[in-house]
């Protein structure tokens, strides 16, 4: 976790916000997945989450649930996952999260996954299903492999919630900008009392995602937010692009222009 | 040490043992929460219980009768075989148990728009008769081979003024049906009641929908003291994601006396994607909300399942189930597509009662249970539902399968 801890200290010094770009673990391919992640780091994204392909998404839209459904296809698991990231790790300095459901953390194991994702190179996990009254274990593994760990906190949680939800983060917690499911919207999100209402409870870096999906909306987030996680709109142009890892590439960086100072720097 | 009996479950963290759970993105949490508020206020509220009994009574058509089957009884020749006739209930199954319950439980939340996930169709028509008595909106989810499968139900559910989703991603059956309700209800929440369908799914559904079925197995209690002067040495239901399972055997769970025997669907063999029985063959996993028993590969990915029956083409099962298997309490076999078939057809002979496929389960072991016991022992099979909607279907497989 000390290079998500790292990178969000550099960025609070720089009065800077984080860019978190989503893409589908083996989507359109494995060799995408390879190719990408430098790309993304080129294009100025701070920390990628790399989504493990599940048979049963039910958080996530069409452009996420089918993408996830061609990755299985073609035959993508955890282990093909760790070992791209494990031949990558050394010549990237982004940050990498594991953005996994629990149905899949928990088949393989918590301690075993969480160890697996450890030595790959992962620096945290996203687990968007956790049952928070079962996440001792998962906390404890993560502490000790001294990776970070985010749950969900939705604009519908109330205090109490919020507050149980992150006593089971560490390095940045993740807020949804919205009610639903993920996918792109016209709508600019509006996460000023959100995200002002969680600073009262948390020094942790806030990322917020769902429905982030242009330049104007990472503005708006990164206003008062840590990180902004654009996630559908980069897997559409992924899936309809010859040059997925390009065109990945490409939009990232007419992301990062929206990039704005948060509201934390300033204090 | 003392140990509470087996019946007091879940806890407060909606736990049966290890199992169950609330695994669901947060935004599905407030819902949860306000769904186990108002049930608890709801069935503490005399005005309640009250109108939900009257219902049952003057609308469901409640109580179903408990039915001595002298004929199959006699074709077995060991224990004396009963039936419990939720087939009779409105609708032709148990589901509608639920589905006024819970539709009572969204009008005391305000909400005025229903959705529901159905495999075979029976909770799908439920839901939309409950919403057509109730004045709510309705939305049904079903996927699309078994929409296949179920015409008529489709019919019937757009006859009650639901729409009808038809489910086109994954497997295209109950586990995808139940995913795009999922997703419906995290953009719609607010609005919406998610009225599910079978003891599965995050709490506090599992134990909502028990209770709502529980009605079963109270009148079953009742109606065995008065016709056979004492409870039944074996109960046997079968079990998809696990309901009329749960309603029959739940006020029986702490008569020790009583065998209880839960059947999935063992489909054409026990190779992996040739059945859907989770407990027979699964192992402990998280699917739709809650750990229990499911169908996956080693990575956590639900695996593909099979049944004749739409009902029971499930790859999970409920987290009291997995409960009850594990403490011992119930014991849980498989039966085949054929024999579910064969059973489906010797109903129909001996008893002039066709049952539903999912149902043909439960009738097949209870045959071969009851030729294993004596003529002074009783065995009560909960009849679900009746096979009307499964009369082209099992033509059509009929036309395939070797005379029984």
């Amino acid at each position: 976790m000390s290079r998500i801890d790292d990178i969000f200290r550099q960025l609070r010094r720089e009065q800077k916000a984080a860019l978190m770009p989503f893409v589908t673990g083996g989507y359109p391919s494995l060799e995408t997945t390879r190719e990408v992640l430098p790309a993304l780091e080129r294009a100025g994204a701070s920390i990628v989450e790399i989504g493990f392909p599940f048979s049963d998404p039910i958080a996530d839209g069409p452009v996420i649930a089918a993408s996830m459904y061609e990755s299985l296809q073609r035959g993508t698991t955890p282990s093909g996952l760790f070992e791209c990231v494990a031949s990558l790790r050394e010549s990237l300095s982004l940050g990498l999260i594991a953005m996994v459901s629990e149905s899949i953390v928990w088949r393989i194991g918590t301690d075993e996954f969480v160890q697996r994702a450890a030595e790959a190179g992962f620096d945290g996990l996203i687990v968007p299903d956790m049952d928070p009254d079962d996440a001792n274990d998962l906390y404890a593994a993560v502490e000790k492999a001294d990776l970070a760990l985010s749950l969900l906190i939705a604009p519908t949680s109330s205090e109490a919630r919020i507050r149980k939800l992150v006593a089971r983060c560490r390095g940045f917690v993740y807020l949804l900008a919205r009610v639903g499911i993920t996918g792109e919207s016209d709508h600019t999100p509006e996460i000023a009392g959100q995200v002002e209402r969680l600073r009262a409870m948390t020094d942790l870096p806030i990322a917020v995602g769902f429905g982030v999906s242009r330049p104007e909306h990472v503005r708006a987030v990164t206003q008062h937010a840590d990180a902004a996680i654009v996630g559908s709109a980069l897997v559409r142009r992924m899936g309809e692009a010859d040059d997925p890892a390009g065109a990945a590439e490409t939009f990232v960086r007419e992301l990062v222009t929206g990039l704005a100072t948060p509201s934390h720097s300033a204090s | 040490m003392t140990t509470l009996p087996m019946s007091q479950v879940p806890d407060e963290r909606g736990r049966f043992g290890r199992f169950g759970g609330r695994y669901v993105p947060e935004t599905l949490f407030g819902a949860l929460e306000q769904l186990e508020a108002e049930y608890e206020r709801a069935i503490n509220d005399p005005a309640f219980t009250h109108e939900l009994h009257a219902l049952l009574q003057t609308y469901v058509g409640r109580a179903t009768p408990l039915t001595h089957c002298p004929q199959l009884t006699a074709a077995t020749g060991g224990a004396q075989i009963w039936l419990k006739r939720e087939d009779l209930a409105h609708t032709g199954a148990h589901k509608i148990n639920n589905t006024i319950g819970q539709a009572l439980l969204a009008q005391r939340m305000g909400k005025q728009r229903i959705i529901a996930e159905t495999g075979a169709g029976q909770h799908g028509v439920a839901t939309a008769t409950a919403c057509a008595r109730f004045g709510l909106s309705c939305e049904v989810y079903m996927g699309a081979e078994d929409a296949r499968r179920q015409s008529l139900n489709v019919f019937r559910m757009k006859l009650l003024g639901a729409q009808v989703n038809v489910v086109e991603t994954g497997s295209r059956t109950l586990k995808d049906a139940t995913n795009e309700a999922m997703r419906d209800w995290m953009g719609s929440v607010e609005t919406t009641h998610y009225i599910l369908g079978s003891v599965v799914g995050p709490h506090p559904f599992p134990r909502i929908v028990r209770d709502f079925q529980s009605v079963i197995g109270r009148e079953t209690r009742e109606q065995c003291l008065a016709q056979i002067g004492r409870l039944p040495e074996a109960i046997v239901a079968c079990v998809g994601g696990g309901s009329n399972a749960a309603g029959i055997f739940y006020p029986f769970v702490d008569d020790v006396g009583v065998e209880l025997i839960g059947v999935e669907a063992g489909g054409r063999s026990t190779t992996a994607g040739e059945h859907a029985a989770p407990l027979a063959h699964g192992q402990p996993g998280v699917l739709h909300g809650s750990l229990s028993y499911v169908l996956q590969d080693e990575f956590g990915q639900t695996a593909d399942v099979h049944s004749c029956s739409a009902g029971l083409d499930y790859p999970g099962v409920g987290p009291e189930h997995a409960y009850w298997h594990d403490a011992g309490r119930v014991s849980y076999t498989a039966v085949s597509d054929d024999a579910a078939l064969a059973a489906f057809r010797c109903l129909a002979e001996t008893e002039g009662l066709i049952p539903a496929l999912e149902t043909a389960h439960a009738v097949a072991e209870a045959i071969e249970r009851a030729a294993r016991m004596s003529p002074e022992q009783h065995l009560v099979v909960n009849l679900s539902g009746r096979g009307d909607k499964d009369v082209q279907e099992a033509m059509r497989l009929l036309g395939e399968t070797p005379k029984p």
